[in-house]
């Protein structure tokens, strides 16, 4: 037998929204590729993500992605160990084009298989740049499609303290975008215009639910910028969308900010990190870092091309999962609702 | 030369191995499934089974054939993903089958006019016309998307009987008996030819192979031979702007 430690190859698929992603990752924590095919331009078209033709691009793209991830990484997959694949949660038809490719991968090369939660994902994002980095932490997840706030316990082991009641802060953040003409997707655009703008100008409502401190909910604030524009509208007034957009940028943000302070504090953790696409936003990164400091907490924060949606991050969770001995059958399904911490 | 075929495009999950022997293609195994499990469930155990079974050596597979469309867009791209990962992981290439040729080929060695009608919804059916010189096949008219009418009024020119199969049959057997094409000479194929059988595919795919009809599986995609609701209510959209200016 080797005595020596061998190093633990995964390569990893992503396909559950609008990119077509393939990784491969070394011990968990080094990223060797990190290959990203994106439809977005497509989908503007449309102003939203179309399922049915996010699904085509992902089986056009696939195989492209896939060797392009493995000559960048400079490895065959004789070299890996086993495939990480995100399963859930998501659009059924596009996860179901990883799913089904990475089943007949590892099935071909006798490797095992590793479905991957795709907010377990982005929570593990934070280890490829954070070597320290290990659990217990607080994580903030915020993206087009979530809004978690979810106590990391230990690897693979999570509980989500807060959700959102409604729409999820990227949601909130694109239909903005939209009323004040900026186009999808709206984050990044809401972000630039908003450095322009006075974010004390208008008050939008923050909203906390009552029996649940760490819940969030961002329809409202949505509804009260749709209602502030449409009232300018009315009386011929012309509003200013910068202001808006900062307004608005800090309404969100002061919450997500609150809860996630709260939490760390009640659950007497030293650590935080956020996630997801939404953690690439400028003024929330700021408010968590100040927040944080005040706190004297540790604050992590993974660089904006492992927060947009990446196989890299599904290969850091799939890593774990590995160690902790989880294998997924050759009849693994995608799971389009697929809850956090479920096998 | 051995094949391993699929086709998930339609009710039927379906894994075949088919080897090219002197006599002809020769089924190794063939598995069907036609249960309430979606193809993603059962198309790979499948597999498995057969391989279990057979004692098969993936390597020994000189190429993945794969039913490719038209059929359930979701049921075609998790045929054509497996049949593309098998495709990357074992560096063998992939042979595309029409689904539609894939269904006639089921009725190969007939000397009728071989008719595949799958249900397409919105009024339509999937098509195709086909004829046989023993296992040879021969494409009169090549799969297409057509109203039940207009493939009656393209088969009134043939003048040998024609064989009807496919999912379709149910639905259109009356109407074409009865009324379409009452003065022709037609008739319908038992129920156990009616869904997709994956040794068909593989047993034409030797076919294929031979006249070198492969394809990498990087450049495997399935002819859905429609385009998305969202691109067709766009393009209406954009016509109706068009038209009103």
């Amino acid at each position: 037998m080797d005595e020596e430690k061998k190093d633990i190859l995964i390569l990893a698929i992503e396909s559950s929204c609008d990119e077509t992603a393939a990784a491969v990752v070394k011990n968990g924590r080094e990223v060797l590729s990190n290959v990203i095919s994106s439809q977005i331009e497509l989908h503007k078209l449309y102003g939203g993500v179309v399922p049915e033709i996010a699904s085509r691009k992902h089986i056009e793209k696939i195989n492209q992605v896939i060797e392009e991830a493995l000559t960048e990484a400079e490895v065959t997959l004789d070299d890996i160990d086993a495939i990480g694949v995100t399963y859930g949660p998501g659009l059924v038809g596009a996860l179901l084009v990883g799913v089904a490719e990475a089943k007949a991968i590892a099935y071909a090369k006798k490797i095992p298989l590793v479905g991957v939660h795709h907010i377990e994902g982005h929570i593990s994002a934070n280890y490829i740049e954070n070597k320290e980095l290990e659990p217990p932490f607080l994580c903030l997840v915020v993206s087009g499609g979530h809004t978690h706030l979810v106590c990391v316990k230990d690897y693979g082991d999570y509980e989500i303290l807060g959700r959102t009641r409604d729409d999820a802060a990227g949601e909130a953040f694109d239909k903005v975008a939209r009323a004040i003409g900026l186009g999808y997707p709206g984050g990044p655009k809401i972000d630039k215009l908003s450095k322009e703008g006075n974010a004390d100008a208008i008050v939008f409502p923050k909203a906390h639910i009552e029996d649940s401190p760490y819940d969030f909910s961002f329809s409202g604030v949505k509804s009260s910028v749709l209602n502030y524009i449409n009232g300018c509208q009315m009386k011929g007034i012309e509003y200013n969308r910068a202001d808006i957009a900062a307004s608005f940028q800090k309404a969100v943000t002061d919450v997500l900010v609150e809860n996630a302070m709260h939490a760390v504090q009640e659950y007497g953790l030293k650590k935080f990190a956020i996630a997801g696409g939404v953690a690439s936003n400028s003024t929330l990164r700021a408010a968590m870092k100040n927040a944080c400091e005040e706190n004297g907490i540790e604050f992590y924060y993974p660089s904006p091309i492992f927060c947009t949606d990446n196989a890299a991050m599904i290969g850091v969770a799939a890593y774990y999962e590995y160690l902790a001995g989880t294998r997924h059958g050759w009849d693994l399904n995608a799971v389009p609702n697929l809850k956090l911490g479920e096998r | 030369m051995r094949i391993l075929a699929l086709d998930s495009s339609g009710l039927v999950a379906a894994v075949a191995v088919v080897e090219e022997t002197e006599t002809g293609a020769k089924t190794v195994a063939e598995y069907t499934v036609n249960y309430k499990k979606t193809h993603s469930q059962t198309l790979l155990p499948m597999l498995d089974e057969i391989a279990k079974m057979t004692e098969l050596d993936m390597e020994s597979i000189d190429a993945i054939a794969v039913a490719g469309g038209p059929g359930s867009f979701t049921g075609l791209r998790i045929g054509s993903a497996t049949a593309k990962g098998l495709g990357l992981a074992l560096n063998r290439p992939l042979i595309h089958i029409p689904t539609v040729d894939g269904l006639a080929y089921n009725l190969c060695y007939t000397d009728c006019v071989v008719c595949p009608i799958m249900d397409a919804r919105r009024n339509q059916v999937y098509s195709g016309i086909y004829s046989f010189d023993g296992d040879r096949m021969n494409v009169l008219e090549p799969q297409m998307a057509v109203g039940i009418e207009e493939l009656a009024e393209k088969l009134r020119s043939y003048d040998k009987r024609i064989i009807f199969l496919g999912d379709g049959v149910p639905v259109h057997c009356h109407a074409l008996k009865e009324e379409l094409l009452r003065e022709k000479d037609i008739a319908f194929a038992p129920p156990h030819m009616n869904y997709q059988r994956a040794a068909a595919v593989g047993a034409l795919a030797i076919q294929y192979y031979h006249e070198g009809k492969i394809e990498n599986a990087a450049e495997h995609k399935p002819d859905y031979l429609r385009v998305s609701q969202a691109e067709r209510e766009r393009a209406e959209r954009q016509k109706a702007l068009d038209g009103g200016r």
